[in-house]
């Protein structure tokens, strides 16, 4: 019995080193590499995750870490949690409305599928800033046009990569693509006003029956 | 109970005491009428020992002339002190020496080949060396130049000039200065083309400095959907206009702006120091470019960004801006720093109700009031004293006094960045530049850590190339070792 949990514990990090080594496969072949990660279940929800999670520390290291040569920040007004929400909130709402959208134009894929798609999307962003941040205590001002280019060129292929992501897990052509991710954009949109909406209603209600709490609570002291 | 009463009054006594005590303290420190502050990095104000100090505020009546009524100009030359009295048409020069005024010369009118001519709304006085008074006679719309017996020795009226000055406008001269080779720069009244120019003997040569017209493409494409009537209700087009003028010791301009947008006022370059050519040549390497106050919130009845009303260059290249929104005079040094800022509204020893002009004497600026008609005098403390000399060493290369002027300045005020910066610089030339780049990054000083790590960075390989190659040989063979052996292996298994 032991030997076995031991067992199924090696082959599942076996299989979530296999899955996360994937993503490096991903990013230089997007369009083969997103087709075979959902239809044939080369990655996995596991490092998925762990893409999504090393994606959140880089942005928070990245603040912490890079020279001040780059960036400068008044710790004073600094939030970490507001930091890491401006990250995790516009991606699972790009994931959220990714998946409302795309049912309706026939894509194929469930919202695990998307999920998976997006996260290993992420993989440049990881893989280049993480060692920017160390290289940018490097370097002096003058240099820091490598800084840059470097910092433009992993969003770009970012970018890049979810386009070829849409286009894949849904199988999808070039256009077709296109016009869905301007769609989720604006799908996006609505979320976030539903969502304003829905926040600021719920204060309502509370205000509401808060005075009605206080309004009986003085008529009866 | 009675008795613990009162065993409690004597120590209530001394605690009655003890906060007369305190009290007495903080009273005395609010009768500190400076408030004196510096810009860190973020733009936060930061509280600062005085820089200068109040030394006296004199009326007109005080020096022994009268009162002043709406005095315009100031100008101040080897210990006199002249004052543009506009409203009593005249101009009044007292010299200045051992913290006293002595009143020497009073002009009210000029000789004009034996015609006696009054002066009228004198604006401005320029001294040259040779002790001619250039005044800029607003009313009788000239400017006249008199010797020291009140004999005109020549005059400017308005130029002839189709191109850029129309057949009704009229010459009203403000401000103005004479370079050393009697050129004269003028800044008249409802011309935005900058300052007039004009050769020694009167020739109008042309015009300097025209601040440049920013061109808003939002404008422009309203203008061109706008009807004329809409057009005609819309604010008219502000151009940017010099309000004064100046000369520092090398004979460049100094100018400031009046007029500006003051949506972008972070950008108007409201000072200017302007070459021959008239081309902008002020050094901006401060946090901020000098503008005055940095945060510009309303309050108190003043809002809106600093407007300068006057600046005065010193000997050593630092100039001090006289605002007129809030009152206040901010010193800068010659790389752009601000320095401090000092000075305020109102009408306690200290503050202007409307300041129009500033110079320097010595180790002391003097602020003329136009409201009040006042000269305050305001008096280089040790703490400013110390800046300048930080300062100045540093400006002739004496890196390690001037780190040591700084450590002192650090010393009564542990919140001025420029000492921090002005250490690491020190340092940086002495070529310590692991302890340069502290001091540079404990101010966020970016531009002058990366000089510092450059080569610091530098020294550090070449001190380690030796290990840095071995490392990497090392890695090599490695390399070349492990290829061998796995090739090895390989072989061996296939057989």
């Amino acid at each position: 019995m032991k030997s076995i949990t031991k067992n199924s514990a090696r082959s599942w990090f076996s299989h979530f080193k296999d899955t996360l080594r994937y993503s490096l496969h991903c990013i230089v072949s997007p369009f083969d590499g997103f087709w075979d990660l959902t239809h044939e279940k080369r990655g996995s929800m596991a490092a998925a995750n762990f893409l999504v999670i090393m994606t959140v520390l880089t942005t928070v290291w990245k603040y912490r870490y890079t020279s001040f040569v780059f960036i400068r920040i008044q710790w004073e007004y600094f939030n970490v949690i507001l930091n890491i929400c401006t990250f995790l909130l516009p991606f699972f709402i790009w994931v959220l409305s990714n998946w409302c959208l795309t049912t309706l134009f026939d894509g194929k894929g469930t919202l695990k599928d998307i999920y998976m798609g997006s996260a290993y999307a992420l993989t440049p962003y990881i893989l280049i800033q993480l060692p920017m941040i160390v290289f940018s205590n490097f370097i002096t001002y003058e240099e820091g046009a490598f800084y840059n280019y470097f910092l433009s060129f992993s969003m770009i292929w970012c970018g890049f990569l979810f386009l070829a992501s849409v286009m894949q897990v849904h199988d999808f052509s070039f256009g077709k693509a296109l016009l869905s991710i301007i769609s989720i954009i604006v799908g996006m949109l609505v979320i976030i006003f539903l969502l304003l909406l829905f926040f600021s209603l719920l204060s309502d209600a509370i205000a509401y029956f808060m005075s009605l709490y206080k309004e009986i609570s003085f008529r009866f002291y | 109970m009675k008795k613990i009463t009162l065993r409690l009054v004597p120590f209530f006594g001394l605690m009655l005491m003890m906060s007369l005590l305190i009290h007495s303290k903080t009273a005395s420190a609010e009768e500190d009428l400076f408030y004196t502050y510096t810009y860190d990095y973020w733009g936060i104000e930061r509280e600062s020992p005085d820089a200068y100090a109040m030394n006296s505020v004199m009326l007109g009546s005080q020096l022994g002339v009268g009162d002043f009524n709406a005095p315009e100009g100031m100008f101040i030359k080897d210990n006199q002190i002249y004052i543009c009295d506009t409203l009593n048409n005249r101009i009044v020069q007292f010299s200045y020496e051992n913290d006293k005024y002595t009143f020497v010369r009073e002009v009210k009118e000029v000789n004009n080949h034996g015609k006696t001519e009054a002066l009228s709304k004198p604006y401005d006085v320029f001294v040259t060396d040779e002790g001619l008074w250039y005044i800029a006679d607003y009313g009788n719309m000239r400017i006249v130049t008199i010797d020291s017996a009140n004999e005109v020795k020549g005059a400017i009226y308005k130029p002839e000039d189709e191109e850029t000055l129309e057949a009704d406008y009229q010459f009203l001269p403000k401000k103005l200065v004479v370079d050393a080779a009697g050129r004269i720069f003028v800044q008249a009244e409802n011309i935005n083309k900058g300052f007039m120019e004009f050769e020694s003997d009167g020739e109008f040569v042309g015009y300097i400095g025209a601040a440049e017209v920013q061109f808003d493409i939002i404008d422009y494409f309203y203008k061109l959907i706008s009807t004329q009537e809409q057009r005609e209700q819309m604010e008219a087009f502000v151009p940017t206009e010099y309000n004064n003028i100046a000369l520092d010791a090398d004979g460049f301009i100094y100018a400031t702006l009046g007029t500006f947008d003051e949506g972008n006022y972070k950008s108007a370059q409201p000072i200017r120091r302007l070459n021959a050519k008239g081309t902008d040549i002020l050094i901006r390497n401060g946090y901020y470019d000098p503008i005055g106050d940095v945060q510009v919130g309303s309050g108190g009845g003043y809002k809106g960004p600093s407007i300068f009303s006057d600046v005065t260059v010193l000997e050593n290249d630092c100039y001090y801006c006289l605002d007129m929104t809030r009152g206040r005079i901010f010193g800068y040094d010659f790389q752009g720093n601000m320095l401090y800022a000092f000075g305020g509204i109102g009408y306690r020893e200290g503050s202007f109700r409307y300041p129009v002009a500033i110079g320097n004497l010595g180790d002391s600026l003097f602020v003329l009031d136009k409201e009040l008609g006042t000269i305050t005098q305001m008096t280089l403390t040790e703490y400013g004293k110390l800046i300048n000399d930080a300062l100045n060493t540093y400006k002739v290369a004496k890196y390690d006094e001037s780190a040591d002027y700084w450590r002192k300045v650090l010393r009564l005020n542990g919140n001025y960045d420029l000492a921090y910066i002005g250490i690491g610089r020190s340092l940086l030339r002495q070529d310590k530049f692991e302890e340069a780049m502290e001091y540079f990054k404990l101010k966020l000083d970016y531009k002058s850590y990366s000089k510092a790590y450059k080569l610091y960075r530098k020294d550090w390989i070449e001190e380690h190339i030796a290990i840095i190659f071995t490392i990497f040989i090392i890695w090599l063979v490695y390399l070349f070792v492990r290829g061998r052996i796995r090739k090895f292996r390989r072989e061996v298994q296939g057989e």
